[in-house]
């Protein structure tokens, strides 16, 4: 038997044994439904009147927790330098590359436009209004992304390339790292903790109602889009590459 | 509730890790993204849902279908 | 019931890792390991949850006292958006063993040519 076949069959005694002591070291934790968690339940009650959020999550990344975020941060742009790097050689696109990926319907290219504004509205709202509804800087961030390459999806590589050059991209990805660790050190250096909440807390219900946090929501949220796009043009520099000529195959 | 879309998370897991063609396999984790998207909402996480359905219907899919169409060349 | 969300996690994590070892195609292999991520997610999410909770969103509420945990849910929330950018770092691997070496078997990618 091939050695796949042999490395399957090796492999399901060893996962059966793994799902064992998974199973077991399940069974110590409380049953679902019942849990006990002390540090939840107190954050739950103290995060509005203390900090005047709405969204006890989005306290909780950027304020209770806001050193757990500035590292998620960091491995976002880290695994994103390590990409564009290994991507760096892989061939870019020549003009007749780009001149291949075009939409030839005309609706599609002025519904796309209209939508993708759409969807990067949604995306900025979601971020604004994080500390109050559900949302926040990492939810709103992946929504602008995504909604900046549905300009690709609808009309064509050359538009979605004059949008999110490299040039304009890089910066604003560091500027967001950047500003989030300014933030946190600029505090440091004025003699209160680090990433303290200079601004205090605002008016429950508004945009400003977390103090700095607000900021910090910002930062992340230009970090996250701006990486999510540096991401996408790496892998669509590759998909243009690779479009072969109009034999009828694309 | 809970426990019927746990059983189908768990189905369609199985069916993407066990589906060999990587182009069938990213439509199927479409649909396992979404599923789980409806899993967050009904344990009250909607941050978590908002994420997730973004993450699981443009990102995934554009990334691994770049990467498909340019390893078979 | 009871036990069922971490019986779900665990079988998710399992069936994962079985993929990725059984792989034929390094993309596939990547998607493997996403679904194991996942699994973590929903692990996370259901020790959290507290039967007849609610989200932990307060607007215009003012019992507080019966939400779901939010600690995990913030937790989760940054991980997801973290694993794309993990993962499209596992695929330019991938790319990149295929300019080099013509194929994204992993079988066939074995030994060090210089």
């Amino acid at each position: 038997m091939s050695r796949r076949t042999l490395r399957g069959l090796l492999a399901l005694p060893a996962l059966g044994v793994l799902g064992a002591i998974l199973a077991w070291g399940a069974s110590g934790l409380a049953p679902f439904g019942h849990f006990h968690g002390f540090y939840g339940q107190l954050l739950n009650a103290i995060a509005l009147p203390q900090r005047h959020t709405t969204n006890t999550v989005t306290a909780i990344v950027f304020d209770y927790r806001g050193l757990d975020t500035m590292g998620e941060e960091l491995i976002l742009f880290a695994a994103v330098v390590g990409v564009v790097l290994l991507l760096r050689e892989a061939g870019h696109p020549t003009q007749q590359d780009i001149a291949r990926d075009r939409v030839h319907s005309e609706a599609l290219r002025y519904f796309g436009v209209a939508g993708a504004a759409l969807v990067v509205l949604v995306g900025v709202w979601l971020v604004a209004f994080g500390l109050v509804t559900p949302g926040g800087g990492f939810q709103g961030g992946v929504t602008i992304a995504s909604g900046v390459v549905v300009l690709f999806l609808t009309a064509g590589y050359r538009s979605w390339r004059r949008l999110a050059s490299e040039h304009a991209l890089d910066p604003l990805e560091a500027t967001g790292a950047a500003a989030y660790i300014t933030l946190g050190l600029a505090t440091l250096i004025a003699g209160a903790p680090f990433l303290h909440n200079f601004l205090g807390p605002g008016k429950t219900g508004t945009l400003f109602s977390g103090g700095s946090m607000s900021l910090l929501n910002w930062a992340v949220a230009l970090e996250v889009a701006a990486a999510n796009l540096v991401l996408y043009t790496e892998f669509l520099q590759q998909y243009v590459v690779s479009l072969v000529p109009d034999t009828g195959e694309e | 509730m809970i426990a019927v879309v746990l059983v189908l998370a768990a189905l369609a897991a199985t069916a993407v890790a066990l589906c060999l063609d990587p182009l069938r396999q990213i439509v199927l984790s479409g649909m396992y993204g979404l599923l789980l998207v409806i899993l967050f909402v009904v344990l009250q996480a909607p941050d978590v849902a908002l994420s997730m359905l973004v993450v699981t219907t443009v990102a995934y899919p554009l990334i691994v279908l770049a990467a498909i169409r340019r390893t078979r060349r | 019931m009871h036990y069922l969300p971490y019986g779900v996690a665990a079988w998710i994590f399992c069936v994962g890792i079985y993929g990725a070892i059984v792989s034929r195609n390094l993309i596939h292999l990547a998607m493997c390991l996403a679904v194991t991520q996942s699994s973590t997610y929903i692990l996370l999410l259901t020790i959290g949850y507290r039967k007849h909770g609610t989200a932990p969103v307060f607007k215009g509420f003012e019992n507080r006292t019966r939400g779901v945990d939010p600690v995990v849910q913030a937790l989760t929330l940054t991980d997801i958006v973290v694993s794309v950018t993990v993962i499209a770092l596992i695929l330019a691997l991938a790319l990149d063993a295929h300019r080099a070496a013509g194929t994204v078997d992993p079988d066939e990618l074995v030994g060090l040519h210089g």
